[in-house]
């Protein structure tokens, strides 16, 4: 393909995709110049695919055919953020925000709205489009939205990403083209560093370095990586970003090429997620035949090509010399730095290996400049950062700030605060290797260097949400299940460590504990610190280390007083029967396993503790409250 | 991890995986990706197999062996028809996963990582799916189940019972 050739291609579908941009009266104006009189945009990412949305496509399709409606343009795209509420159908110009659509609404949609004179369906919207009066507002104006500026997550929601055309005119590979017709690989690298753009998958390297680190290594082969194993339970920006906008990673891997004089890549994905994997294929392919990967890329002698590896379910492989080992053909074990990728890599080559997330950011700091990037965010922490919000949040989803943002702001303003009246505990990030924010430290501003100041870290993006209900004993337990499952066994202070630090934790949960086992869990914390091989077994005690500076007193309360005040773990609990509120109906005796409870009929009953199992059948089966948990 | 079932391939599936060793043989990293085809072709991969792949690839069996029992997704042993992976990430764990694997481990009698002995089902866990807005969730082949409780963990096997029983 040549340059004109590609402007072409721009020029065609710009006004459609500028539609997905705008709202209220400049989306109307704009519409009015494409052939669509509407655009209906069905979120098809893992979340509401999970939730049936191809079921809601097919019905779309099916009653705008029934109806001989033709121009009204539906899209299939990638993830829009709020995955609580799917399926989510968008429809533009008016920007109204349908949510957990089942093809019943469609057909009610389709036949009072998308018809031509139509208008919006109330009930049917999100509730958080329309105002206490009744008022409709776009959904780019609500609290999830207003606060989010989405940089990496750009065309994810607005673009079909099957559709190379669409991400074409979206703006994907003009960044590419700006390069390779007006920049040398110095300038590149200078913007990237000029950028501050610091690396997304956790460690924060800055990005700019690592490139001139390769492009100083001399070899006839360089290669290109980028990491797409995102193994954080919890966490899925980047798989949010694959399946929504592939193309922006391969021409943010194809610009590095050339930047450090490397004409292959790879991209190793988690075989978890086949909707990315199976998208970027067809990107890839799609590439290959616009001319935009392969040989000679826009006639400018530039070539450039990627492969898709797939992971196979190891945590450790997201550590970047474990990776390499992977797509050699090895089991993913890490190796001693030096020496770096940057010198020796893959298939001991000179190799950068970038995260899904930091490639996503290439585009928009070559298209708009390192200037305009570094005025986004904090002084050492520039740019914005995608989160996964999970957990205890009403707005379970994905959402991108400002670096800098409070996580008040994200907890109480974006996520809508937490469900059911509960109390805001704490938020982990940084998945197994993080830590807690409790809520004494809610007005933190999020970036790099605050988090690790109070004992976190910014991780990948995993942003879990606890409430009252969550013992921070157990949810240390639980990531040291994560990390002594996962630890690869080469390093013996990692294999051991893991393993005894959940022995411990086990111990204290089980009301085993002694008050000395705090201060061995600390000693080992601090000699896997130390002497681990790789990131993981070193970040592996974080999870306890920041519970216990937080939450020290409920490490203590489950050693001394053996009390869980979260009544979570079980072996700390005790059932019993309050008599003055049991009815004697006999439906806790009727359905418990192990025949504990004994009693007559409209009388009140009695729990035998010795042979209960504490699995809390009865409290779900109990219409009056009659049974107390402590 | 001791391999209790004989290996009974075919001779098609055979055939197969001798015809993607030669097509990627020559392909720098390949192991994995043959391990991955092989699963695909066979279900599992019994020591059978793997020394069929070692042997095209010119390995020894320790090496194809250790790169198998390395990554969680290869298995020694079959899995059932009907293959439930109950999501224990985070997300899901802190809505209370634990129980729904509970509910299932107690419905089918049999413990996560086993088969049923009819074959009908094997139980994994595993570590975010990446639908955390539906936690709790499970996986049953490529069907995603979320916003699960422990009471509706039976009907859902029940669905998958009565599809067998009406094929037969």
């Amino acid at each position: 393909m040549t340059l004109q050739e590609l402007d072409a291609i721009r020029n065609t579908k710009k006004a459609i995709i500028d539609v997905r941009r705008t709202v209220r009266e400049q989306g109307e104006k704009l519409a009015s110049l494409t052939r669509y009189r509407k655009q209906v945009l069905v979120c098809g990412g893992t979340g509401c695919t999970s939730s049936h949305s191809m079921k809601v496509i097919e019905q779309l399709e099916r009653s705008l055919h029934e109806l001989g409606i033709t121009d009204v343009l539906v899209v299939k795209t990638g993830c829009f953020g709020l995955c609580a509420l799917g399926p989510i159908m968008i429809v533009y110009p008016e920007g109204a925000f349908y949510a957990q659509m089942t093809p019943e609404h469609v057909e009610t949609v389709v036949r009072n709205h998308l018809v031509k004179g139509g208008s919006i369906v109330k009930e049917l919207l999100y509730s958080g489009t329309v105002t206490k009066d009744g008022e409709i507002i776009p959904f780019a104006e609500t609290p999830f939205y207003k606060k989010q500026l989405r940089i990496a997550l750009r065309n994810c929601g607005v673009i079909a990403p099957e559709d190379i055309e669409e991400a074409i005119a979206a703006g994907d590979y003009a960044a590419l083209e700006k390069v390779l017709t007006s920049m040398t690989p110095d300038d590149v690298i200078n913007e990237m560093l000029a950028s501050g753009l610091r690396g997304r998958g956790g460690a924060g390297f800055p990005t700019g370095r690592k490139w001139a680190f390769a492009k100083a290594s001399q070899n006839d082969v360089k290669y290109v990586c980028c990491n797409a194993d995102e193994g954080d339970p919890g966490a899925f920006m980047d798989r949010s970003v694959l399946e929504g906008d592939p193309h922006c990673v391969l021409e943010a891997m194809a610009i590095a090429g050339y930047a450090i004089g490397s004409h292959y890549g790879f991209i190793y994905v988690r075989a978890e997620y086949p909707v990315a994997v199976k998208r970027l294929q067809i990107a890839i392919d799609q590439a290959h035949k616009y001319g935009l990967l392969g040989k000679d890329i826009l006639g400018t002698g530039f070539d450039f090509d990627v492969e898709i590896r797939l992971g196979a379910g190891a945590f450790v492989c997201g550590e970047e010399t474990a990776l390499m080992r992977s797509i050699e053909g090895h089991r993913g074990e890490p190796r001693p730095r030096p020496p770096f990728p940057a010198v020796k890599g893959l298939f001991d080559k000179p190799t950068i290996l970038n995260n899904v997330e930091t490639w996503a950011n290439v585009n928009p700091i070559i298209m708009n400049g390192a200037a305009w990037f570094s005025s986004i965010g904090t002084p050492t922490s520039t740019g914005t950062k995608v989160f996964a919000l999970g957990g205890k949040i009403t707005n379970v989803g994905l959402v991108e700030v400002p670096m800098g943002t409070t996580l008040r702001e994200i907890v109480e303003e974006i996520g809508g605060g937490i469900p059911n009246g509960k109390k805001f505990k704490a938020a982990q990030t940084g998945g197994p290797s993080g830590g807690c924010i409790p809520a004494s430290h809610i007005d933190t501003p999020i970036d790099y260097d605050s988090l690790l100041a109070i004992g976190s870290m910014m991780g990948s993006g995993g942003m879990i949400i606890l409430d009252e209900d969550t013992c921070m004993v157990d949810i240390a337990k639980f990531y040291l299940e994560f990390t002594a499952d996962e630890s690869c066994g080469k390093c013996t202070p990692c294999r051991i460590g893991t393993k005894r630090l959940l022995q411990l934790l086990t111990k204290i949960t089980e009301g085993k504990g002694e008050h000395e086992d705090i201060k061995k869990i600390e000693e080992l914390a601090e000699h896997m610190h130390q002497s681990s091989l790789c990131a993981l077994g070193q970040s592996a005690p974080n999870p306890i280390l920041s519970t216990l500076r937080y939450f020290r007193e409920e490490y203590e309360e489950h050693i001394d007083k053996k009390l869980c005040r979260a009544k979570v773990c079980k072996a700390l609990l005790s059932y019993s029967i309050d008599p003055t509120k049991c009815k004697g109906c006999t439906l806790c005796a009727r359905n418990c396993p192990v025949k504990a409870i004994s009693g007559s009929i409209k009388q009140p009953h009695v729990i035998d503790r010795t042979k209960c199992v504490k699995c809390g059948l009865c409290i779900e089966n109990c219409k009056f409250g009659a049974i107390d948990r402590k | 991890m001791a391999q209790n079932t004989k290996f009974c391939g075919s001779a098609e599936q055979m055939a197969k995986l001798h015809a993607i060793i030669e097509e990627y043989r020559s392909v720098p990293g390949c192991l994995m990706h043959i391990l991955q085809e092989a699963q695909a072709i066979f279900g599992y991969l019994p020591i059978e197999v793997q020394t069929v792949i070692a042997d095209g690839l010119g390995l020894s069996l320790s090496d194809v062996y250790g790169v198998v029992t390395f990554y969680s997704q290869f298995s020694l042993q079959p899995k059932g028809k009907n293959r439930i992976s109950v999501c224990l990430g985070t997300a899901c764990y802190v809505k209370g996963s634990e129980k729904i694997l509970n509910e299932v481990e107690k419905e089918l009698s049999i413990k996560c990582g086993e088969c049923t002995e009819d074959g009908l089902f094997s139980i994994d866990s595993c570590r975010c799916v990446g639908a955390c807005g539906l936690a709790p969730v499970m996986m049953i082949n490529e069907d995603v189940y979320g916003k699960l409780t422990p009471d509706m963990v039976k009907g859902i096997l029940e669905r998958y019972r009565k599809e067998e029983e009406t094929k037969e």
